[in-house]
């Protein structure tokens, strides 16, 4: 079988993506690029379709118009198989964590190891230590079930989860939404750690400026579909996160500070 | 008021009403092709899960460790509920049909009148529609549950197909055990009915056996065996395809397992009506071209 050459371009890109579900307007014509390696965050109001576009780019929804391209090649040219294939290079780390209810701990993180590689239960113990330690949890914690777990345990059991299949490309939705402080920025040091240990490309979706702060090289932020004007851009920012927080559009500036302004003289006059 | 301003009232009263009747007529024909819309679109949507379904089953099947704790809920849990409903159902039949044999003298016949509705008719069908209470509304709000915490979305991504890990093991339960539950409620049916008959109502007990044994063939016992096999089918389809379906929100979870249920029992009372229509069919051919009758010493 003839060799593939390494891809060139960018590793993920969105070219003129549009997704709606029955008739409301989701993502209207979306451009953007992910590179190998960096770690992208995506910000912007609840309901401008964040979400969304973390599950079109790994292919769990299809775009309605335009295509999103993994490795120069959209998902919709590879069959089920290989979209298969291709989405275990992926780790999604869910924003609800997505645990199993009925499998414990153990099973849990075990469980893409199971359902992807022959290797022996000595062998899969042995990941599920490494993984829950690097996580920073104990093995003994094996034996519970997710409902005995806090908010905070079961997103590090879910990144082990993730983690173990040792994806190329994470993908984190919302990673510290309803975590105290501290637990939040344990996540964001993971989300950092993570990225030292292997070579993984991470984009995370969220509404945490210490998170962007913490873990951007670059920030692509999306304006909710209908509140554009016609012909304007869904994504209105793209670039550093210190250029984020300069930046001269007040509809950034006043997303990443967090200052209501416009929207609540809006939300006054619609009331 | 003047006579012209009578006229335009009435005029006015007849446009009015004129254009309610228009509304509702337009109203009724929209709704009317909306839910067309959307039973075509149900239909064609279950038919390709099911078919999907079929894909996986002729394929690759999930390892024994995911079917066997579906087959435990589905089939083990649910044999206490099976036998008792069962011993019920054969002790209602025997209250109500005494009292009209006795008016003729029939009483011994009891035995027949039982077992045969039992075992052609109620003892498949209410044992499928009892399971589909138990076990297809527990499958649809499982399923829907997973759905909308994105679990699903979390089986796929860790390299699982949801139709080959959650649907597969879960038709596989039914299919196989639902028939077998079928005849723990038929067995359950007959003793509670011989029991109430003979120590209660003082049917003769040999009596009983006796007529039971004339009238009733393998055929009539296959036959309704061979619709739960259908039923089952039908029972984890119908629940797995709802989960799939489930709208957010614990109302969208209570929505999918009243669906299921509600679904699967039109289902199976569509399904026993065509089948039995089939097994009499299929009986009248057996008796016409194939039986032939033992025949004892003259």
């Amino acid at each position: 079988m003839p060799a593939i050459a390494p891809h060139d371009g960018p590793l993920l890109e969105l070219n003129g993506v549009s997704r709606q579900f029955g008739s409301q307007v989701v993502l209207r014509d979306v451009f953007f690029r992910v590179n190998r390696g960096e770690t992208l965050v995506i910000i912007g109001e609840s309901g401008c379709g964040k979400s969304v576009t973390l599950r079109l780019l790994c292919g769990l929804l299809d775009p309605n118009l335009g295509s999103v391209d993994f490795e120069g090649r959209g998902w919709r040219a590879r069959n089920d198989r290989e979209q298969r294939r291709e989405q275990l290079r992926f780790g999604f780390l869910f924003q609800g964590s997505a645990l199993f209810d009925s499998m414990s701990v153990f099973e849990n993180v075990a469980f893409g190891l199971r359902q992807n590689t022959q290797l022996k239960l000595s062998q899969i113990e042995r990941i599920v230590r490494e993984r829950l330690n690097e996580v920073g949890l104990p093995y003994s914690i094996c034996e519970k079930k997710p409902a005995q777990l806090s908010g905070g345990m079961k997103k590090r059991v879910a990144l082990a989860r993730v983690l173990a299949l040792t994806p190329e490309i994470m993908l984190y939705d919302e990673p510290t939404t309803g975590l105290d402080p501290v637990m939040t920025d344990v996540i964001n040091e993971l989300i950092l750690q993570t990225r030292k240990q292997r070579p993984i490309t991470s984009i995370v979706v969220t509404h945490d400026m210490s998170t962007v702060k913490k873990v951007a090289d670059r920030v692509v932020m999306l304006h909710p579909a209908p509140r554009l004007l016609p012909g304007e851009p869904q994504v209105i920012f793209e670039g550093t996160a210190e250029e984020a927080f300069a930046s001269a559009d007040k509809r950034v500036s006043q997303f990443v500070r967090g200052e209501a302004g416009e929207r609540l003289r809006e939300l006054a006059l619609a009331g | 008021m003047g006579s012209e301003d009578g006229k335009i009232l009435t005029r006015m009263r007849d446009f009015m009403a004129a254009t309610a009747i228009t509304n509702f007529s337009t109203g009724l024909v929209r709704g009317l092709g909306q839910r067309t819309v959307e039973s075509v679109q149900f239909a064609g949507d279950l038919t390709l899960f099911s078919l999907d379904l079929l894909g996986w089953l002729c394929g690759r099947l999930p390892r024994g460790r995911v079917v066997l704790p579906n087959l435990y809920t589905i089939g083990v849990q649910s044999v206490p509920v099976v036998l008792i409903t069962g011993c019920f159902i054969g002790m209602v039949l025997a209250v109500q049909s005494y009292d009209q044999l006795r008016s003729v003298r029939m009483e011994a016949t009891l035995g027949t009148v039982i077992n045969l509705t039992l075992v052609k008719e109620l003892g498949p069908v209410l044992a499928a529609v009892m399971l589909a209470g138990r076990v297809g509304s527990s499958i649809a709000a499982e399923i829907g549950t997973m759905k909308i915490t994105e679990q699903i979305d979390a089986l796929r991504m860790l390299g699982a197909n949801p139709i080959q890990y959650l649907v597969v093991p879960r038709f596989l339960g039914c299919f196989l055990l639902i028939p077998l539950l079928t005849v723990f409620a038929d067995a359950a049916g007959l003793v509670g009915g011989w029991l109430f008959s003979t120590q209660l109502l003082g049917v003769d007990s040999s009596h009983y056996w006796l007529h039971s044994e004339e009238m009733i063939s393998g055929f009539d016992f296959g036959g309704g065996i061979f619709k739960s096999f259908f039923f089952g089918a039908a029972i984890a389809i119908i629940a797995c395809h709802r989960g799939f379906h489930c709208s957010a929100g614990a109302e969208g979870v209570g929505k999918a397992a009243t669906d299921s249920f509600v679904f699967s029992f039109v289902a199976i009372m569509g399904l026993d009506f065509l089948l039995s229509i089939l097994v009499t069919v299929m009986q009248s051919f057996w008796f016409a071209y194939w039986y032939r009758p033992t025949m004892g010493p003259l």
